[in-house]
């Protein structure tokens, strides 16, 4: 198979932003995450959690509660502003102001009678403010009595005629039709930062104090306490179990049993403790079979409760999500370049050299260090969603939601102009992708078009947009492909599973692509079906191991020099999938490199198979084939983003 | 593993018509191994030479009389008791008589005479044991050491009644059976005596095979006539195949195997027409063999040959039963012996059995020189104990060469032939204790304890024994243990303080501090690191060790003492391959030592100094280790930073894919 130089890379200090909040759609299975500096993300539960979606962060948007309404999203912050997304075009559709200061939550009932949703938010200034959710915007309908001190949490009662408020050192139960408060529960000096409202009228608050509460919502009297932590209980989230997060990072579960075997006098009973966080759990989903929570560590976990699930199986494993499912490091492959995309910058660097040869494991001496050339701020508010950077190097493009800039990059001199007309379809784009000879950019605009211009010499020149036909979906995450015609050349049949990576290969034109569900097709452009190789595939199925991977392939690309190889990574390896091998069957030794390298040479023919995968390089972010054979691998340890992260809030440590 | 042999004829048979009922009323044994006594069901009594399936001899009754029960011999007059017509003053049920005891006759209501008495006073009365509608199934007579029993079962409305008749003086007990499943009635049973227990064996048709343990001396007699529940447990669960078994029986071959006839092979089908030997400590199958014609649940063992009526013969079938082990048990030992081997084994067994010292020589010679000892492993445990039983009957006959040998071949455990370490101790072999110690994987404390006890009041002065000690560890395998020879002459001394050799060289330079002194001699040392050496477990081992004198107790601790301190001076004493122990056995050693004789040690006051030098020693030793752990810990943190291979922010890498 070969040698390789590697470039390994861990100077891009990308850094995810701290989860805020979350929502669970039940219906169409889809998390909404929103993080810290405004972005949200939606993942797929239904598709082995695979983040669909994206939608770019804002200066100042500051979402403190999320709500699914139907297949609607709105979230709320401190802004004081109520946002509804667009989940076509990922952003922001429209915005209304609250008018009651900051908004801490926001809550909509689960269902309604009379087809117009009404959904609440709570203000700062002591208001419960009804709203109309109509069918393209929302409507202010009234307010609820208003109360001296910040609405924290909000929970509708199931039968959508009361809502308990928590609030400072005090619950209230309003009655949603005459909007008088019908209810209260006071306790001392607490924040009640997290509220449930039961059918039978039990009202489960949370509180700064650290104590999980059980209250009686008809009579207002406590019924039952549960010191959870010496800090805070952050979050709840309820159904025949409950879930409370905490500051110090545990997830404590409450379950409404009996303690008894006839399954009489049954009672809120603290059943399980989760520690999968260093710092404050701050949003907390409990689905049907798993508590998945997340917080000021940026992790997103999703932890499958056993009883609920079979054991054993892809769907008890607990999964943890450090990086997005895409990738945010471009590379130019000509000429050694690397592109690094923040939030609110790019950073170009060139790779370093060395000269010399070295055997495998060697580390080569670096002859010349890597060097950052440019560090380009964005402009205006909005967060950067994508940027690429032409195979040559010659060019840098980079979109938010409002803008699209395009810039001239001199590598010798290392001078970089901005391209200033633009075409006017060229607004924004969600993806961008140069062509393999850097004469062509395409990028994927609203609505599912993809926008061609051409890149002359000094001005760029509108070519063509590719529509979809009506009803198609949008490619919202598959980077585009490296050479599209101009004209619609044929459909790839649709797979059940969302594509995570595609790739057409240069030489052959056959797409390669790759789902969430770690399936991988080859389709033949030329001939228009599955090529033989992707049957032969399919027929004899994928090796379990590389099915039970749980991050998804995030890029695919090829190798010019072996054009059977095919080169793909995720978080944990990178693997080389040589067509011309056997494919491993299913008591085959997946991970068999170390066991090769052990062999002699005439034996590893016998235990070769297709797949060579590498497991040397961890948390990788992306991992490039450049034109002069080497590898550039880009790592992220996750323990480097550890030790930036804020000092947690309490830290429990031992005898304390 | 057990075996069974290739059987033959012994006698033809004249079944019932209806085919029920196989003819033969009973075998017995006769004067030897080789003689049975055949009754068939009509008329005829026959006296069999096995070995050469013929009839040495027969009787008949009259026309119009039978025999009603099974002919036996009196070994002690050389006289035939046969009952026809099942009348003397009362019905009898039947008559045993077994070597060592006197002819007993059991009356069919459950009353039982010797057969003097009866023949004394033929018309005395005869009481009535039974209840009504009780009646016997199954009796026989057994001989312990200072008893005779009659032992017999009845039925009576579907209970299962034990009786347990003494006898001289006379006492009854009475047990009652548990219930198997409704319906079902024992199909055999079989009574042995071992360990001052009477145990019954007993075959139900579902396959369950119970033993029930009563002891010899037995409970107070219950005049009233109380019936004790008989506890039991089950030793087997036999495949049973399709539906039950009908025509049944099991026997007790011995302390862990039985043999049962008309029952499945487990991986033969349903077919019922097999006999088996079980081991029931391992419940595995030994061996089996298919029975051609009915069976007809009938089943005699007499020295190692079984007898089985079945069609129209009865058959003779050898069998033998090796003393199990785990590993032969779970078939891990190989089973490739010929019958011409086996031959070649039993030739040598008899040979051990009689012949003289040099021949039993010159017979493991020849054994030990085939090329496929290790495939006679069983075999040579046979052997081994054999030659042990014979020596322990025999005072004259000692082969130490012989066993040695033997259990050089690492083929034998001390469970194969568990007198031979005691038999080498009392023989003062020591030779062959250390060789037993070294080879033998199952020593059990008790016996260690023994060695120790031995080796430790060994009189120096045994300069004969040491002579010849030494003439044997030169011998053919070079076989030398313990300290190098170098240094022989310097631990010749034993006892406190060095012998004579000591203090000559004493006077030439300084006196070391006496506990640099081994305190016991060369020979004594070697055979106290042997001990050092063996497995076990220190609850065992512990009520053991407390059996030792206190002087012995002191010696042994100044002898771990020098061998702690010797390992506390020279970090890697056990080289050239020799056997030592090693430090941690030591102070194992030291510690079970310590826990057994505490009080004994500090109420002695010849232990007060070594006490002392111990405890001061450990406890520079306990901060030396203190120490130590400091430096470990520091160097773990140099080498926990040299294995963190520093990445850093950039590398270039060279990695190789196959």
């Amino acid at each position: 198979m070969g040698e390789f130089k590697v470039h390994r890379v861990r100077f891009f200090d990308y850094m995810p932003a701290a989860i805020r909040a979350m929502a669970f759609n039940r219906r169409t299975e889809r998390l909404a995450l929103a993080r810290a500096d405004g972005a949200l993300e939606i993942f797929n539960f239904a598709d082995n959690y695979f983040q669909e979606k994206v939608i770019p962060g804002q200066d100042g948007r500051a979402v403190e509660a999320l709500c699914w309404v139907g297949r609607r999203l709105f979230s709320a912050g401190l802004n004081g502003e109520i946002t509804e997304y667009d989940l076509e075009n990922l952003r922001p559709r429209y915005t209304v102001e609250a008018y009651g200061g900051p908004i801490w939550t926001i809550s909509a009932v689960a269902y309604s009678l009379s087809g117009c949703v009404p959904c609440q938010v709570g203000c700062e200034d002591g208001t419960v403010k009804m709203f109309e959710v109509l069918e393209d915007r929302i409507q202010f309908q009234r307010n609820l009595d208003r109360q001296k001190g910040r609405i924290i949490s909000l929970c509708w009662h199931p039968s959508a005629s009361l809502i308990a408020a928590g609030m400072m050192d005090m619950i209230r139960i309003f009655d949603v039709e005459t909007g008088k408060g019908v209810g209260a529960s006071k306790s001392k000096e607490v924040v009640v930062w997290s509220i449930a409202f039961l059918s039978d009228h039990t009202i489960i608050s949370g509180d700064s104090a650290g104590k999980v509460q059980i209250w009686d919502g008809l009579t207002g009297t406590l019924a039952r306490t549960h010191l959870v932590t010496k800090w805070d209980v952050l979050a709840l989230s309820d159904e025949s179990s409950l879930v409370a997060g905490t500051s110090e990072g545990t997830v404590v579960q409450f379950q409404f049993l009996s303690s008894t075997l006839d399954g009489q006098n049954k009672d809120w009973v603290r059943t399980r403790t989760f520690k999968n966080h260093s710092h404050d759990v701050r949003a907390l989903v409990h689905t049907e079979t798993a508590v998945v929570s997340g917080g000021m560590d940026t992790q997103l976990v999703v932890r499958p409760l056993l009883d609920k699930v079979e054991k054993n199986t892809q769907e008890s494993a607990m999964r943890k999500m450090a990086f997005p499912h895409r990738s945010l490091v471009c590379c130019a492959k000509k000429a050694g370049l690397l592109l690094f995309q923040f939030p609110d910058h790019l950073e170009l660097w060139r790779l370093g050299e060395s000269d010399g040869h070295g055997n495998p494991g060697d580390s080569l001496p670096v002859k010349r260090k890597p060097e950052k050339l440019i560090q380009l701020k964005r402009k205006g508010e909005d967060h950067i969603c994508c940027s690429a950077l032409s195979p040559c190097g010659g060019w840098l493009a980079y979109s938010t939601v409002t803008s699209f800039r395009l810039y001239r990059l001199q590598n010798n001199t290392i001078s970089i102009t901005k391209v200033s007309k633009l075409p006017k379809d060229l607004r924004s784009a969600h993806q961008l992708c140069f062509s393999t000879d850097s004469s062509r950019l395409f990028a994927s605009s609203i609505n599912s078009s993809v926008v061609v211009v051409a890149l002359n010499q000094p001005e760029c020149k509108y070519l063509h947009t590719l529509k979809p036909k009506s009803g198609e979906q949008q490619p919202t995450t598959a980077s585009v492909s490296l050479s599209v015609r101009l004209q619609l050349h044929c459909t790839v049949p649709v797979y059940g599973s969302c594509p995570t990576a595609i790739a057409i290969h240069p030489t052959s034109s056959n797409l390669v692509v790759v789902h969430a569900d770690q399936q991988i097709f080859e389709y033949s452009l030329v001939q228009k079906e599955y090529t033989e190789w992707s049957r032969r595939l399919q027929k004899q199925g994928l090796h379990s191991l590389w099915l039970e991977r749980d991050t998804p392939i995030t890029h695919v690309t090829f190798n010019p020099k072996h054009p059977a190889h095919i080169i793909l990574h995720d978080m944990f390896m990178f693997c080389v999938i040589d067509q011309s091998l056997p494919l491993p069957e299913a008591k085959t030794r997946l991970f068999n490199q170390m066991i090769l390298r052990s062999l002699p040479e005439p034996m590893r023919i016998l235990h070769r198979h297709a797949f060579k995968m590498c497991k040397t390089f961890q948390n990788l972010m992306c991992v490039r084939l450049l034109e002069d054979h080497s590898l550039v691998v880009v790592e992220r340890p996750l323990l480097d983003i550890m030790s930036q992260l804020p000092a947690p809030v309490r830290q429990k440590r031992f005898a304390t | 593993m057990a075996a069974l042999y290739e059987g033959y004829t012994l006698c033809g048979l004249a079944p019932a018509q209806n085919q029920s009922n196989s003819g033969v009323l009973g075998v017995e044994a006769e004067r030897d191994s080789d003689h049975v006594v055949v009754t068939d069901s009509t008329r005829s009594v026959t006296l069999y030479k096995v070995s050469d399936q013929k009839p040495l001899s027969s009787w008949t009754v009259k026309q119009g009389q039978t025999l009603t029960c099974s002919a036996v011999y009196n070994p002690q007059t050389k006289e035939y008791v046969a009952v026809s017509d099942g009348k003397v003053s009362a019905d009898v049920w039947r008559v045993h008589c077994v070597a060592g005891g006197e002819p007993v006759v059991l009356f069919k209501r459950g009353a039982v005479r010797l057969l003097d008495a009866l023949l004394s006073a033929p018309q005395q009365p005869i009481e009535e044991v039974l209840a009504q509608e009780e009646s016997i199934r199954w009796s026989t007579n057994i001989v312990t050491e200072s008893q005779q029993f009659a032992i017999f079962t009845t039925e009576q409305k579907g209970d299962h009644f034990l009786y347990l008749q003494r006898l001289n003086p006379n006492t009854l007990q009475r047990y009652r059976l548990e219930r198997e499943e409704p319906g079902l009635s024992p199909l055999s049973f079989s009574a042995s005596y071992r360990d001052k227990h009477i145990r019954l064996l007993y075959l139900y048709p579902n396959g369950h095979v119970y033993q029930s343990v009563v002891s010899e001396r037995g409970l107070v007699t219950d005049e009233g006539g109380q019936a004790f529940p008989l506890p039991r447990s089950l030793l087997l669960s036999l495949p049973v195949g399709e539906g039950l078994l009908e025509a049944a029986s099991a026997q007790a071959l011995d302390e862990a195997h039985i043999a049962v006839v008309g029952v499945p092979h487990p991986s033969a089908g349903s077919g019922k027409d097999f006999l088996c030997i079980w081991n029931t400590n391992f419940q595995t199958l030994q061996a089996g063999k298919e029975i051609a014609g009915k069976i007809y649940g009938q089943l005699w063992s007499f020295w190692n040959k079984l007898f089985i009526p079945h069609g129209k013969t009865l058959s003779v079938i050898p069998y033998e039963c090796p003393k199990s082990s785990l590993a032969s048990a779970l078939g891990k030992m190989r089973q490739v012996k010929t019958e011409g081997e086996l031959e070649q084994i039993c030739s040598t067994a008899t040979t051990f059995d009689t012949a003289p010292v040099e021949e039993v020589q010159r017979e493991v010679d020849l054994l030990l020189s085939r090329t496929d000892i290790q495939d006679l492993q069983p075999s040579l445990g046979q052997l081994a104990s054999t030659l042990v039983s014979r020596t322990l009957q025999d005072p004259a006959f000692y082969t130490p060469s012989s066993l040695a040998q033997l259990v050089h071949t690492r083929c034998l455990c001390h469970s194969v032939c568990p007198d031979l370490v005691l038999l080498a101790l009392e023989r003062k072999d020591y030779f062959l204790c250390q060789l037993c110690l070294q080879f033998f994987p199952d020593i059990p404390e008790a016996i260690t304890c023994a060695c120790l006890k031995a080796f430790i009041s060994l009189e120096p002065d045994g300069v004969s024994f040491m002579e010849t000690l030494i003439a044997r560890e030169r011998g053919p395998d070079g076989l030398l243990n313990g300290f190098s020879p170098t240094s022989a002459a310097e631990y010749r001394s034993d006892g406190l303080g060095g012998g004579g050799t000591r203090a000559q060289q004493d006077e030439e330079m300084t006196s070391p501090p006496p506990e640099q002194i081994c305190p016991v001699g060369l020979h004594k040392a070697v055979l106290l690191n042997e001990v050092l050496q063996t497995a076990y477990s220190d609850s065992f081992l512990l009520p053991h060790l407390k059996d030792l004198s206190s002087q012995q107790v002191v010696l042994f601790l100044q002898y771990l003492q020098f061998l702690y301190l010797k390992y506390s001076q020279d970090a890697f004493p056990q080289t050239h391959g020799l056997r030592s122990p090693s430090l941690s056995q030591i102070l194992d050693w030291v510690c079970v030592l310590l826990d057994a004789h505490f009080t004994v040690l500090v109420m002695t006051p010849e232990a007060k100094g070594l006490l002392v030098n111990l405890h001061s020693f450990v406890k520079s030793q306990v901060r030396l280790v203190s120490e130590l752990g400091k430096i470990e810990g520091s160097l773990q943190e140099l080498n926990k930073m040299t294995a963190k291979k520093d990445v850093g922010q950039y590398s270039i890498e060279i990695i190789e894919l196959f």
